[in-house]
């Protein structure tokens, strides 16, 4: 089953030889290594000047600094609260309206074509019209988050619902499974996959949006951190902004991903 | 017309081939089945008697899997009158037939025991213990016990058709129509899953209809073998098998009407 692949090792023989195998992962971190020496290098002898980029050192200082302050708790951890409460406005939603399109031919007829235009604004379309419809507070930004992290989830969710094989609707129609049984025993866990590529689609999509959000009006968050050391011309800032985004966005990837293998893990 | 005479020329007895005793649970009259432009069946007339255990065999594409479809309901678009207990397949008739498919047709996600309990009749809850116990029984009828919390993908196809076999036996309907459910099965697993299938039947009482490719099987197996035939199929040859159970795979007799059975196909 799912563990398989952890649990073998164990039974080859009674001395637990490392193979090689299990640093293959690491592979993975030599290439951003080697890249953050040559960074390093180039800033170092002078290639591209310092006030254009910081060495990683003086970036990782920064951070530190901020971090030991506390001021850069502050700015994480609203612009992680607004990625969760927009990622899970926008997956509620988008679960929500794809399955009853995934389950309604008049309204997928109704709704689709809609929805299939709209996710072609970019982003940052939306920002002026939720600035003036919600103000600059938090409202705007949670639901202009929210509408990146919709369109993933409706689409795949409603593809997914309405792919469901025909022959195994037949069986849920030969036993009499009736309406809300075979919901809840074929359809929904035939679609369970198609919904959590659209989430996993939806968070990434949500650090996009508050980025968008963050740059044009806000007063803390790492997105106010960036536009701020751009003022201030403080590249590290910018730099060390732009990791941390890295960070998060793969933490929260990395979290789906763990979700979703633990639910449909076969 | 010509179908007539075969019926009367099988050997045992030759009688007229509607149910006899009784209304008839499953009665065709006069089924027309068109899919488009292609008509695949026409003129299908069948009675089966309560308790009866037909099988339909005849060349692929002449229509045997069409006519479970409408029998159990699934192929709401004909002509013709099919009732199950008197009442129209339309109309809630049937719900009272259950059907095990030609491919398993299983849940991917869920383990046999869950596979199994989507046939429990409507109403039953499946976590009560005696469902439990009554799927566990099943899974051990078709000879799967070790692996009620497997998954579909780590069984032989042969296994898998028994999941799905057990899922139909689970339904426990008045009319359980099986499409070709033993063809993936290994000579000897064929044997017992057919043996079981009678066991089930005569305990049950339930009326059963089979269809398959298997002269062999349909003649050990059923009371009355109806030969479909032709395009549009329609119905060729009716013929009664009237030897005890339990038969002998080797009888002479049963020798005899398979010979029949495969003359009234090969024409």
């Amino acid at each position: 089953m799912a563990t398989d692949a952890r649990t073998e090792p164990r039974t080859i023989g009674p001395v637990a030889v490392p193979s090689a195998d299990r640093f293959r992962p690491l592979l993975g971190l030599a290439v951003p290594a080697a890249l953050v020496v040559g960074w390093h290098v180039v800033v170092a002898t002078g290639v591209i000047p310092a006030y254009q980029l910081p060495t990683p050192l003086r970036v990782a200082e920064t951070l530190y600094g901020m971090a030991a302050s506390g001021e850069l708790w502050d700015h994480v951890a609203i612009t992680v609260q607004r990625v969760f409460l927009g990622a899970g406005l926008g997956i509620a939603v988008g679960t929500a309206l794809g399955t009853v399109t995934g389950l309604s031919r008049t309204a997928s007829d109704l709704l689709d074509p809609l929805f299939q235009s709209l996710k072609n604004i970019p982003s940052l379309a939306w920002v002026p019209l939720f600035l003036l419809w919600f103000g600059i507070g938090e409202t705007a930004k949670v639901l202009l988050i929210a509408v990146g992290a919709f369109f993933p989830v409706y689409l795949n969710l409603s593809t997914g619902i309405a792919a469901v094989d025909e022959e195994l609707l037949e069986v849920a129609e030969v036993y009499d499974l009736g309406r809300v049984e075979s919901l809840r025993r074929v359809v929904f866990p035939a679609a369970l996959p198609s919904l959590l590529v659209g989430i996993r689609g939806g968070v990434g999509l949500a650090w996009m949006f508050v980025v968008a959000a963050e740059l044009i009006a806000a007063s803390q968050g790492i997105g106010f951190l960036l536009s701020d050391g751009r003022t201030l011309a403080r590249p590290d800032i910018i730099v060390g902004s732009i990791l941390l985004f890295a960070f998060l966005g793969n933490c929260s990837d990395v979290a789906v991903r763990e979700v979703r293998d633990r639910v449909v893990g076969r | 017309m010509s179908s007539d005479a075969d019926a009367d020329a099988a050997p045992p007895a030759g009688k007229a081939a509607a149910g006899s005793t009784g209304d008839p649970v499953l009665a065709v009259d006069g089924l027309r089945k068109r899919y488009d432009d292609t008509v695949a069946l026409d003129g299908v007339d069948l009675a089966v008697a309560d308790g009866e255990f037909v099988a339909v065999v005849g060349p692929s594409g002449c229509g045997k899997s069409t006519l479970l479809r409408v029998l159990s309901g699934l192929e709401p678009q004909f002509a013709g009158r099919v009732a199950v207990d008197g009442t129209d397949v339309r109309d809630g008739g049937s719900d009272d037939v259950g059907m095990v498919f030609q491919e398993p047709r299983l849940l991917d996600w869920a383990d046999v025991r869950e596979n199994v309990a989507v046939g429990l009749p409507a109403g039953v809850d499946p976590d009560a213990p005696a469902a439990r116990e009554r799927v566990d029984e099943l899974i051990e009828t078709v000879g799967l016990d070790g692996f009620a919390e497997s998954r579909p993908d780590q069984l032989s196809g042969g296994m898998a058709q028994r999941v799905s076999l057990a899922r139909g036996l689970a339904y426990d309907p008045s009319v359980l129509l099986l499409d070709e459910p033993f063809s993936a099965l290994d000579r000897l697993t064929k044997a017992d899953q057919q043996d079981h299938l009678l066991d089930v039947w005569e305990e049950r009482g339930t009326t059963v209809v089979l269809v398959t490719h298997d002269v062999e099987e349909a003649v050990y197996l059923a009371d009355r073998v109806v030969v479909l035939g032709g395009q549009p199929g329609s119905v060729e040859a009716v013929v009664d098998v009237d030897i005890d159970r339990p038969r002998e795979r080797a009888d002479p007799d049963l020798v005899e009407l398979r010979r029949d059975v495969t003359d009234a196909l090969g024409r």
